[in-house]
């Protein structure tokens, strides 16, 4: 029992990511409302942002900013002491995307809108089989 | 990474995530979606990603809050889901 808990405790983050990419799914599929679709949709982009910073965490490692910088320039530098910062900088390109992603969606949601009066999915299937 | 906190602010992202899909008014679910993104902004710098965690309050947090209200107040708060 011990032994399960501590193998969950010791993958939370991962657990967590894989929760919220299933609920972010969830409601891409299920929910009615366009806007709820579009909240959906980003908290699926930042589960994956999630699974990516996780993999960059070291135990005991500092945030990746060199100590001995200006000045001490024959310091030897040990990788090992610094969190991984190569999966922060794909995923700063990521957030910057996803952001540009939602203000399309929100943009067509209100052209939608305009034209059917209603964000609600099947009101709008049914004006377009109406016509 | 302290491993208590990462614990706490994991669980709050996953109760404003539900929270921002639950509620009833699409006001409220952009407002719990900007919370949602200050609760990962909090994670990211927890996690030692400070530059994310900044980019994470300016954009996500900020920016996308504003695209939502805006965009709600252009259409309409009411929904059935």
């Amino acid at each position: 029992m011990t032994d399960l808990i501590s193998t969950v405790v010791a993958k939370y983050n991962y657990w967590i990511y894989i929760t919220l990419m299933m609920i972010g799914l969830y409601a891409m599929i299920v929910k009615n409302n366009l806007v709820k679709k579009i909240v959906g949709m980003n908290i699926f982009q930042t589960a994956i942002i999630l699974f990516y910073v996780s993999i960059g965490v070291k135990k005991g490692g500092t945030i990746p900013i060199i100590e001995h910088g200006h000045g001490q320039e024959n310091h030897v530098v040990h990788a090992v002491d610094y969190i991984n910062p190569l999966p922060h900088v794909l995923m700063l390109t990521a957030i910057v995307v996803g952001v540009a992603t939602l203000g399309v969606a929100l943009a067509l949601a209100i052209k939608i809108y305009n034209n059917y009066n209603t964000l609600e999915e099947d009101e709008i299937l049914a004006q377009v089989r109406g016509k | 990474m302290i491993w208590p906190i990462d614990l706490a602010i994991l669980t709050l992202v996953v109760v404003a995530a539900i929270g921002a899909l639950m509620v009833k008014d699409l006001l409220g679910a952009s407002v719990l979606f900007g919370s949602y993104s200050f609760m990962m902004c909090l994670l990211w710098s927890i996690m030692g990603a400070v530059d994310v965690a900044f980019t994470e309050a300016s954009v996500g947090a900020g920016v996308s809050t504003v695209f939502f209200v805006a965009a709600v107040f252009r259409t309409t708060r009411r929904t059935r889901d």
